[in-house]
């Protein structure tokens, strides 16, 4: 049986952890569909029959599915879900507000963020954010599985030239609407995705003095994310935060400046390829998982790499 | 009106946990155990919407085992008027019952009680599954306002402004529905003592899972419970020059 993910996008493209979550679908060594659910949502489903390893696309367009309302999105997963395995989504808040819904409809015990697949029963996923690992064996026969993107390669996003099927749409549940959003407006990178990643803390100080912080990830041109200190502190907005209760990421560069290296705040960063840490305090415990720890004032070091890079 | 709020027993966030060396399971001999963070910040919101006049009754509910009475204890501290146990000896220590059985629980006791709101954690800091609300909207054909940074009460419906990636989204939910809480939602107050000795005279029912006909069998069985790899780290520099060499010729990121 083929094996579908359930696509994150804008209606025009297609989010990068879709990539990443079809990664973990191809080693379940079956076919991948991609389903791509939205209203006037055409680029989207053209941008996903590009990407490479998989066979199909399942596109619902409909205004119901516009705001990807859970209420909405959950009835047409069940309504595709007999002819699968296996049903995967990213584990960003987009699948994990949606997928367990639609886990409870089709009486299936979902498996939560998972790691990594060691066969088509049986997963991997982090406990206790990230301080065990727990493997986990699926006795039933429909598995639902959102994934932390960042445990999984992502496939290329082109170089495919799937089909595009039309999938009937299942409604309104007249439940819930959309009210309004506010989006971070920025132009760097998406912080779960970026290749660089700069972070501030307490030390930083204040949310003026997030500005060097930005220059650098401008620089560099990566993300800039903070610890939960400097977020309960209102240097920077909640969306910024990496870690247990935040964002988990893994760039490939990752640098903390000000930031103590609370349990809670390595559990969203310690994948990273690469750590630096900068930081006055040598005892902090950053620089005992930090690949290179500056013990360093951050508003001399932070301007000076700055300039140096 | 009336708030359920499901709270569970869960390892304190502060505590640092070790994997059992037979790789069953964690350790949780001798553990300091708490009220789930983010139920706390759901009992705070119901409390608040009862001190402020818009819900009459606040009822907390607990799967577990039969010390989870401290945790519902500790929510009518902060302001349940009543609890509910549903109690089994299922083992906790890498989450306890799962999030359907959770939901299926749940289910069962809104059929008896109809509840008009139900505010419970977006996730519980054990097996970190964020399932149970979202299940528990489903079960009921409830709307969800999950992962909830504020909420905002109207006539037959609810606000809910949610923590999403990339910023705030605000969702109308019909009542009644589900929230789950995120940490901006409320700072949950400390427990007075005058409200925690009358806590202890608050009316907690205890309940069997088959007394609401619901099957605590897992279904997903735990082959292996391991400590990640440690990230070997400490590695210094002396300054910005050889932190910039070091990133561009021995870690060649830059």
């Amino acid at each position: 049986m083929p094996v579908l993910v359930l696509a994150e996008h804008d209606h025009k493209t297609i989010k990068s952890a879709t990539l990443n979550t079809i990664a973990a679908a191809r080693k379940l060594d079956s076919e991948v569909h991609v389903l791509v659910a939205g209203h006037e949502c055409d680029e989207a489903a053209q941008a996903a029959s590009q990407i490479h390893g998989i066979s199909k696309v399942l596109k619902t367009d409909a205004p119901e599915l516009e705001k990807h309302l859970a209420e909405n999105v959950a009835p047409l997963i069940v309504s595709v879900a007999k002819d699968y395995s296996h049903l995967l989504a990213p584990a960003s808040t987009f699948g994990k507000n949606v997928l367990p819904r639609a886990a409870a409809l089709l009486d299936t015990q979902q498996i939560s963020d998972i790691t990594a697949v060691i066969d088509a029963d049986t997963f991997e996923r982090l406990i206790y954010a990230g301080n065990a690992i727990a493997t986990v064996k699926s006795s039933d026969s429909l598995k639902l599985i959102t994934v932390r993107a960042t445990a999984f390669d992502p496939v290329k996003a082109d170089g495919g030239n799937s089909p595009i099927e039309e999938v009937a749409p299942t409604g309104d549940s007249g439940l819930s609407s959309f009210v309004g959003q506010e989006l971070s407006k920025s132009d760097r990178p998406e912080l779960g995705a970026a290749r660089v990643v700069i972070s501030g803390g307490r030390g930083v100080g204040s949310a003026e003095n997030f500005a060097i912080i930005e220059k650098l990830a401008d620089k560099l041109g990566g993300a800039v994310g903070a610890s939960r200190a400097a977020v309960d502190a209102g240097y920077v907005s909640n969306d910024y935060q990496v870690g247990q209760t935040g964002k988990v990421v893994a760039p490939e560069l990752y640098i903390a400046v000000g930031i103590s290296g609370a349990i809670q705040h390595l559990a969203g960063m310690k994948d990273s390829k690469v750590i630096v840490a900068i930081n006055k305090d040598e005892e902090a415990p950053i620089f005992q998982i930090a690949d290179y720890g500056l013990v360093a004032d951050l508003f001399e070091a932070v301007p000076e790499l700055e300039s140096k890079l | 009106m009336k708030i359920l709020v499901p709270v569970k027993r869960a390892v304190d966030y502060n505590v640092k946990i070790r994997v059992k060396s037979d790789e069953s399971g964690v350790e949780l001999g001798n553990v300091k155990m708490s009220m789930n963070p983010f139920d706390e910040i759901a009992i705070e919101e119901a409390t608040k919407l009862k001190e402020s006049g818009k819900a009459t009754e606040i009822i907390a509910v607990s799967i577990g085992p039969s010390q989870a009475q401290e945790t519902i204890r500790t929510a009518m501290a902060i302001g349940a008027d009543r609890g509910i146990l549903v109690e089994t000896d299922a083992p906790t220590d890498i989450g306890g019952v799962e999030p359907l059985a959770v939901a299926k629980t749940l289910k069962a006791i809104v059929d008896k009680e109809s509840p008009d709101l139900v505010i419970m954690g977006k996730q519980s800091i054990d097996d970190d599954s964020n399932q149970t609300g979202q299940m528990l909207a489903a079960l009921l054909g409830w709307a969800q306002g999950t992962f909830a940074s504020e909420v905002n009460l109207g006539d037959g419906t609810v606000q809910v402004t949610r923590e999403i990636d990339g910023g705030l989204e605000t969702l109308e939910l019909k009542m009644p529905a589900i929230v789950t809480t995120d940490l901006r939602l409320n700072e949950p107050r400390y427990a007075s003592l005058p409200n925690i000795m009358k806590a202890k005279k608050k009316p907690l029912d205890i309940m069997k899972p088959e007394d609401l006909g619901v099957d605590y069998t897992p279904r997903l069985s735990v082959v292996k419970v391991n400590e990640p790899q440690p990230r070997v780290g400490g590695g210094k520099v002396t300054d910005i020059d050889e932190l910039v060499d070091k990133l561009k010729n021995e870690a060649k990121v830059i």
